[in-house]
């Protein structure tokens, strides 16, 4: 069967693609944002002594995350929240709930191992030089906290942006979706396909260059 | 200062097991040995001292093959190993040669390097039945003789993290020779261990010397070196520079660099 | 809510069990196969990105790279739709267990090379030492131990392949995902039918990880 080469629909297709590509972005950014929120107040509940009664639910719900099909739990907030009463979400906004959601208990995880893997000994330096529990946790354990997690936060984040691509599924306009438009439009599936699949991996090795060198900057040299 | 040493007093007779002939290596642009010519007999037990950096550990690793090495040829009785003479030009032996010259030269690691997944049994057994071809009993028999040799029959069914660091080497050793080894080489195998465990391995060496197996052993425990060794090698700078019997090595000195070497082990060798 | 009144929801799975079975049974059957692909070829894939010769391990780098940096629903699209208009006639099971299996091989890969990469040379070094040539060393030196040292990896990405077969459903593949769906559309009932996936899911995912942790504990004597 003959193929016919016709890039010209991907050059009409920019500003669908350019769209796609922000929203996927975006969608991503805020999920990492919030989600790292969360997931960085559930490691600090694990870690906390005194909110012991919290660890089983928190346990819980990273458990059962981490080991849910994001697609499923896409469906079931798009189509399952409308059921029980909550309509004013619209895709892309049901979307970013159900990957922020999904994002803090991979986060919560990272920050757990982050605070677990801080040498004992920098605490210690604070207390030996007078600083209290709370000026500890926050000039000590949380600067050094956050360099540790730095590759596992941009590692994180560049996974998130392609789970973007299961929006497609409940038709928000992200990279995929376009892709999917293009194909069925115009049947020209090599081009539609590659160039996404350019569009993804350019941003994954752009966001990763530029986490790098941020890692670079501020990771913890032991 | 010398070129080929002749082996000591009392061990010839049975020939030249090793035999290295001007052996340059480099390491990028490092010159690392800088023209080696070594011979060790039959039952000898040489030892290699020299600072760190001498090429001592480097030259051991050219021995088995387990460096290249840019120039000379290194002959196991009589035979080249790793490269040989090709009309003229110097050649390297293919890749299953060596894997099969390599059985024939024992070695022992300063860091053990025994099989984690293996016990001490079984890490033995590997090389008789994967390399030698020897039957499971066959090869079980041979162990158990060697454990019982190295004093460590109750532990042969521990697995490494189970045993102490003189265990593991003393372990380590066995695997080494119960391979019927022509020549076993000693790198270091008392540096990496806690001082109350060296003697127990050094106990081994001691009693594998006598029983008259051929040994090349680097090492810097000056004691053990003036009793066992039948002659010690000073290099320097990639090059032998000096050698001769214990006495003469370590009591009397002839070069610069050797004596202020010896200076360093102040008071062990009184 | 129809949620609390148990006989409607049951009665719903009742009716639609024969095709939820089934889809279970395609969704078991996607991720043994994908598993199976991924680790026959990522093994291979593996030995090659650490041992072979610089054109191929180039060429295995390159695959993992674009592979791993694209998400595994466009590559999934990519083989389906390319299969259809190439004139290729692959069912949509194989199509999408083709790209997901393709997706498991890189990541075994990885995994695999890392495990290589991440043992002492010194152990390589012993291994010659008593004579092994290569594939000697690789079976009995060095394979138990990456294999300890893959284990943990593994399972994750074990447990990423059940998951991911969910994506399956997207192309028309009657997994248990869809067959959900379908009697989603039939009863209005989704956040039961949804509901009751992810605990199908969750428990398959669990049980895959607690298999990997029996493994691990007995392999637990090879300490690195």
């Amino acid at each position: 069967m003959q193929y016919f080469f016709n890039w010209d629909v991907v050059w009409r297709a920019t500003d669908k693609l350019a769209y796609g590509l922000a929203l996927g972005l975006g969608m991503a950014a805020l999920a990492l944002v919030v989600g790292s929120a969360i997931g960085l107040g559930c490691a600090l509940v694990l870690t906390s002594p005194k909110l012991k009664v919290l660890h089983r639910p928190v346990r819980w719900y990273v458990e059962i995350i981490r080991n849910s099909p994001l697609l499923v739990l896409v469906f079931f907030v798009y189509f399952g929240l409308p059921q029980a009463g909550i309509r004013t979400l619209d895709n892309i906004d049901s979307f970013v709930l159900t990957l922020t959601v999904y994002a803090g208990a991979y986060m919560t995880e990272v920050f757990r191992g982050g605070l677990a893997s801080i040498p004992a000994r920098y605490v210690e330096s604070g207390m030996a030089i007078g600083l209290s529990g709370r000026q500890c946790f926050f000039f000590v354990t949380l600067p050094v906290m956050f360099r540790i997690v730095l590759p596992s936060l941009s590692n994180n984040l560049i996974s998130l942006f392609k789970d973007t691509a299961l929006a497609s599924a409940i038709a928000v306009p992200e990279l995929t979706h376009t892709a999917r438009w293009i194909n069925v439009q115009t049947f020209q599936v090599v081009e539609a396909w590659t160039s996404v699949t350019v569009l993804y991996l350019a941003v994954s090795y752009s966001l990763a260059f530029v986490l790098r060198r941020i890692e670079r900057r501020y990771a913890v040299i032991r | 200062m010398s070129a080929t040493a002749t082996p000591a007093n009392g061990q010839d007779g049975d020939g030249i097991v090793l035999s290295a002939r001007d052996i340059h290596k480099r390491f990028g642009d490092v010159e690392v040995l800088k023209g080696i010519d070594l011979d060790v007999g039959k039952g000898e037990v040489v030892a290699l001292i020299g600072a760190s950096g001498s090429g001592k550990t480097t030259f051991l690793r050219c021995v088995n093959m387990l460096e290249e090495y840019q120039a000379g040829i290194i002959r196991i009785g009589g035979v080249p190993i790793g490269y040989h003479d090709e009309g003229g030009r110097r050649v390297r032996l293919p890749e299953s040669t060596v894997v099969r010259q390599r059985s024939e030269i024992g070695m022992v690691f300063q860091s053990f390097n025994l099989f984690p997944h293996l016990t001490a049994r079984a890490n033995i057994m590997l090389g008789l039945t994967k390399v030698r071809g020897k039957s499971k009993a066959e090869a079980g028999a041979i162990a158990d003789r060697w454990l019982e040799r190295v004093g460590l029959t109750d532990r042969k069914d521990h697995y490494p993290y189970q045993l102490s660091g003189g265990q593991q080497q003393r372990v380590a050793i066995a695997r080494a020779v119960a391979m019927d080894p022509r020549l076993v080489l000693f790198d270091e195998v008392t540096s990496a261990l806690d001082p109350e465990l060296v003697g127990e391995v050094l106990t081994v060496m001691r009693d594998l010397a006598k029983s008259g197996m051929t040994m090349v052993v680097v090492s810097h425990e000056m004691l053990f070196v003036s009793s066992v060794a039948g002659r010690v090698v000073f290099m320097d700078g990639g090059r032998v520079a000096e050698q001769g019997s214990p006495s003469e090595i370590l009591k009397n000195p002839k070069s610069e660099r050797l004596r202020s070497f010896l200076g360093r082990f102040h008071g062990v060798l009184r | 809510m129809t949620l609390f009144q148990p006989g409607h929801f049951f009665y719903e799975v009742w009716i639609a069990r024969g095709v939820l079975l089934s889809g279970l049974a395609i969704t078991i059957a996607s991720a043994i196969s994908i598993i199976a692909i991924g680790l026959s070829i990522g093994i291979l894939g593996g030995l090659c990105l650490t041992y072979a010769a610089r054109p191929f391990r180039w060429a295995m780098r390159g695959y993992v790279d674009l592979v791993r940096g694209t998400p595994v629903l466009v590559l999934i699209f990519f083989v389906f739709y390319g299969t259809a208009i190439i004139g290729i006639d692959v069912s949509p099971f194989l199509a999408g267990v083709l790209a997901i299996g393709g997706f498991c091989v890189a990541h075994t890969a990885e995994t695999v090379r890392g495990a290589l990469e991440s043992i002492p040379q010194a152990q390589s070094d012993a291994a010659k030492a008593i004579g092994l040539g290569f594939w000697g060393r690789l079976i009995h030196a060095l394979g138990p131990q990456a294999v300890r040292r893959a284990l943990p990896p593994w399972i994750n990405t074990a447990v990423e392949m059940v998951k991911g077969t969910t994506l399956l459903s997207l192309i028309g593949v009657v997994d248990l995902l869809l067959a959900a769906q379908q009697a989603v559309s039939r009863s209005f009932m989704a956040m039961e039918f949804y509901g009751a996936c992810l605990v199908v899911y969750v428990v398959l995912c669990l049980g895959i990880s607690q298999l990997g942790a029996v493994v691990e504990r007995r392999l637990a004597y090879i300490r690195y």
